[in-house]
């Protein structure tokens, strides 16, 4: 239906821009000089009658949903405040033919009020775009003239959307932020925020309330020791830190490599072969890690006698730094090619060998942006997700030995998350806590990447 | 230490630190090596299956359809009788437990396998025809020579007895690997040998398709913006910070936008293309404006000039001269962004694709699965016959990734222009 409308809104736009063209030649025809070329008077037009009316639609496509639930509910007979929201999801439900339950009056009455509602919204939408596209065209038809300044106004108009496409970025942001304040506020008005960060026991499947806007003493006494996220804090950490053992130096290494020694040829061919490392979607990692890399280790452990579990951060690590080997990799290759050649060429100059001049002239001078790259590889690492939820544990486990499994906080997050969830409980609420604790640490953790990759390349340009 | 001395060893060093670089390398591509060969050899044998030679009766009388019966009445007939008594025909035993066993040899869906070839047959009522029937998994396996035979039987999953019938038919030449078009055509199942990418497939394309039209245009307005007309001033400033940083989001919290505010503020619906489409665009709009504004910045000051010289307006220089010149940048820009938004799978488990799907959608409004999400849904089966259609998935996936990546490299050899 919405569909419908729209593309018929679209159709009769395209359609006046025909109407604005053919008047403008004309008035063309009649040796008068136009201010713009006549394709602008079509545009004109269309705009005119396409920008308005799908304003209005999409405005009152958004808003009739929750007025004709605020009439519906208005409506029903004396009901129990708290259930209004289940009984209206009932009659959507009845009204869609997807219900499956005792049906009562309520809810039959409730569905043919809906559905009338319904009609005459819907109606009078169409009646009101209908209107709308037809008067701004008739009035935007009749302003055309040779003097109208249809250029500059259709600029203007484009500006404006060019503008507008550029904010969808902070929209993001906003839109990140307060869907992630929104439940996490909620999640500490029951959790302390002290007990959140600083609680060392992480065990959220424990607190099962059945309200949430009535927790009782003993419920709330029960659960404010079950978000402790310190033991998802330093498995994440560690999980990192494993990762970047394996990439630091294999990524490091390869790039030095990359961008001191290898030829033209070597490089061309590697390149591309390390960098689809960095393409394979994270799933795959994941699968490999859980299916070929745990048991692998299992077996060789138990060989040695050793307990390795088979959800080992071990594995997961090391199958996390194989991803993120490229990422060190190519960003230090470009770091270390902007060192400018004049400091090689002084060391050489003074007898040093190429790998003298290396370590003790390029790196160094090229040590903030590699370190800027190790920074982002980091925030990669802690923002993994399918890596660590295939192949880490479910488990909080606060330990440092790498052959146990331990969790991480964005496992918990799809371990939370995955499947139905209720929006009122703490556990579900606590998973966007922790989301908003990832996106800060992310977001310090790349501000301060990028900062010291650009004061870098200023140094050198 | 002498002069000699010294010089030796600093070559030996030199020596040392370039064979680290060729072992980090080559241990780089030693892993890409690994990987693929691992997925490779799990998975090829997914694309064929098991299928078992058998006599089929179609007897009027034994069908019980009357005379004359059409499509639908065969597809909405029962069969299961006639079907078991058919199957039962391929290695004759009267006990009853053994008869289970000889079923067992089947995929559950014989009935319907029967039924269609029927319906879109129906002339060969009266006719004996050789059917070749999907087998169970746990043969399709043993066909495929996965499950060692030299187990004893309690760690087997397939039962001496099911061995000898098996080892029979294979002796008469009744069993055979065919093409597996299921795994290209079904939706998922919880038998493996009848689980199929397909409804995944259309999942994955729907979302994509929503990402691309979402978030091409609105990438490419922006970076227009930001690269031609924005002002130098706070606003502009915050905005290229704001991009820079939502690229570097991790996906799964582009997962709790949409689930915070698509599925629970704005109610869309679970599961969707449509939600996993719009999400993912959020998420793949960072990372499309980026390149999508070095290759407007690639073009040099010369074509605006020019342009701007023999009277064209400001916007008639951008849209009509740089926008067409930085297409081929832009677009292969969008295929990567795309490529790694058909990839992504912590978002849209977040927004509840991980649910079971039989049915291939039709709409990007139909419930499904996508490709990543698939894997990641089989790869929780225990079951021998998932390990193998995973990685098929997983190769079909990356065959996707790996034309996508072709194209966009392919676009910007063959039409970017160089400038000096």
């Amino acid at each position: 239906m919405n569909l419908t409308i729209f593309l018929l809104i679209l159709l009769f736009s395209l359609s006046v821009f025909f109407l604005g063209k053919t008047k403008a030649t004309n008035i063309s025809k009649e040796r008068v000089k136009l201010h713009s070329l006549p394709n602008y008077y079509g545009y004109y037009i269309a705009l005119w009658c396409g920008v308005p009316a799908l304003i209005i639609f999409s405005l009152w496509s958004l808003f009739e949903p929750m007025i004709i639930k605020l009439l519906v509910i208005n409506n029903l007979p004396n009901q129990d405040p708290g259930k209004l929201n289940l009984i209206y999801e009932r009659i959507l439900a009845f009204t869609n033919g997807t219900f499956t339950g005792e049906i009562n009056d309520t809810i039959q009455s409730g569905s043919k009020q809906y559905q009338s509602l319904r009609d005459i919204f819907e109606g009078s939408k169409i009646a009101l775009v209908s209107v709308v596209i037809l008067l701004c065209s008739i009035f935007a038809y009749q302003k055309i003239s040779a003097k109208t300044k249809a250029r500059d106004n259709v600029e203007k108009i484009l500006r404006g959307l060019l503008f507008t496409s550029s904010l969808i970025a902070i929209l993001t942001t906003i839109g990140i932020i307060l869907s992630l304040l929104f439940e996490s506020i909620k999640f500490f008005s029951v959790i302390n925020i002290v007990d959140f960060l600083f609680g060392t026991g992480w065990s959220p499947q424990r607190a099962f309330v059945r309200d949430a806007s009535a927790i009782t003493a003993e419920e709330l006494a029960e659960i404010t020791d079950a978000f402790g996220s310190v033991p998802l804090f330093a498995g994440t950490a560690f999980i990192a830190l494993i990762a970047m053992l394996v990439a630091a130096p294999i990524g490091l290494f390869s790039g030095i490599f990359m961008a001191e020694y290898a030829s033209v040829r070597v490089r061309k061919f590697t390149k591309p072969i390390i960098e689809i490392l960095a393409g394979i979607p994270t799933v795959v990692y994941g699968f490999f890690a859980a299916l070929t890399v745990g048991p692998f280790f299992r077996e060789f452990g138990s060989n040695l006698g050793l307990d390795v579990s088979s959800e080992s951060a071990l594995a997961a690590g090391l199958v996390m730094g194989v991803m993120i080997i490229p990422y060190v990799s190519s960003l230090s290759d470009d770091v270390i090619n902007a060192v400018p050649q004049s400091l090689r060429e002084g060391s050489y100059a003074v007898g040093a060998t190429k790998s003298e001049t290396i370590k003790k002239v390029v790196v160094p001078a090229a040590l903030p942006g590699i370190i800027g790259s190790l920074l982002l590889a980091i925030s990669r690492a802690i923002g993994e997700t399918m890596i660590v939820v295939m192949a880490a544990g479910l488990a909080a486990n606060l330990t440092i030995n790498p052959l146990e499994s331990t969790t991480t906080i964005t496992t918990q997050i799809v371990m939370i998350l995955i499947g139905d969830q209720e929006f009122d409980s703490p556990k579900t609420q606590s998973a966007f806590a922790l989301g908003l604790t990832l996106f800060f640490a992310t977001l310090v953790l790349n501000y301060i990447a990028l900062r010291v990759v650009k004061k870098y390349r200023e140094k050198y340009d | 230490m002498t002069k000699e001395e010294r010089i030796k060893k600093r070559y030996r060093a030199e020596k040392r630190f370039k064979f680290y670089g060729i072992i980090s390398i080559l241990t780089a591509l030693l892993f890409v090596f690994i990987l693929v060969q691992n997925i490779v050899s799990k998975g090829s044998s997914a694309f064929f299956r098991t299928v078992i030679q058998t006599e089929v009766n179609f007897d009027k009388d034994a069908l019980g359809l009357g005379n004359n019966p059409s499509k639908e009445n065969v597809l909405q007939s029962d069969l299961f009788d006639f079907s078991v008594e058919n199957l039962l025909n391929i290695y004759p035993v009267d006990d009853f437990e053994r008869e289970n066993e000889i079923l067992l040899l089947f995929s559950p869906d014989y009935e319907i396998e029967i039924k269609k070839y029927l319906a879109n047959n129906l002339d060969v009522i009266g006719q004996t025809v050789i059917l070749e029937l999907t087998s169970s998994d746990d043969i399709d396996q043993l066909n495929k020579g996965n499950f060692p035979r030299e187990l004893p039987e309690n760690m087997r999953r397939v039962s001496d007895f099911q061995l000898e019938v098996f080892d029979k038919l294979n002796s008469e030449n009744q069993i055979s690997k065919i093409f597996n078009n299921y795994f290209f055509s079904n939706g998922d199942s919880r038998d493996p040998e009848l689980a199929g990418i397909g409804g995944s497939l259309m999942g994955s394309f729907f979302t994509v398709m929503i990402c691309l039209l979402l978030s091409f245009p609105v990438a490419i307005l922006a970076s227009i913006y930001l690269e031609e007309f924005a002002p130098k001033n706070r606003i502009t400033e915050i905005i290229e910070i704001n991009i820079n940083n939502l690229a570097a989001v991790p996906s799964i919290v582009y997962g709790l936008l949409g689930l915070g505010i698509l599925l629970n503020f704005m109610e869309f619906p679970r599961s969707t293309p449509l939600v996993a489409g719009i999400t993912l665009s959020l998420m793949t709009l960072p990372r499309i404006i980026i390149p999508c504004r070095a290759s407007l910045k690639a073009v040099p000051p010369s074509i605006r000039e020019g342009a701007l010289a023999v009277g064209a307006s400001k916007f008639q220089a951008v849209f009509h001269h740089v926008v067409p010149l930085a297409m081929p940048g832009t677009l292969s820009g969008t295929i990567i962004g795309l490529a790694q938004a058909l990839g992504e799978t912590a978002p849209l488990i977040l927004i509840g694709m991980v649910a079971f799907v039989v049915d291939v959608p039709t709409s990007p409004l139909d419930p499904s699965a996508s490709l990543p999400v698939q894997v990641y849904l089989w790869s929780e089966s225990a079951e021998r016959g998932f390990v193998e259609k995973t990685s098929a998935t997983i190769m079909m996936l990356l065959g996707f990734l790996i034309v996508m990546n072709f194209i966009a490299v392919y676009l910007r050899q063959k039409f970017e222009r160089k400038w000096n």
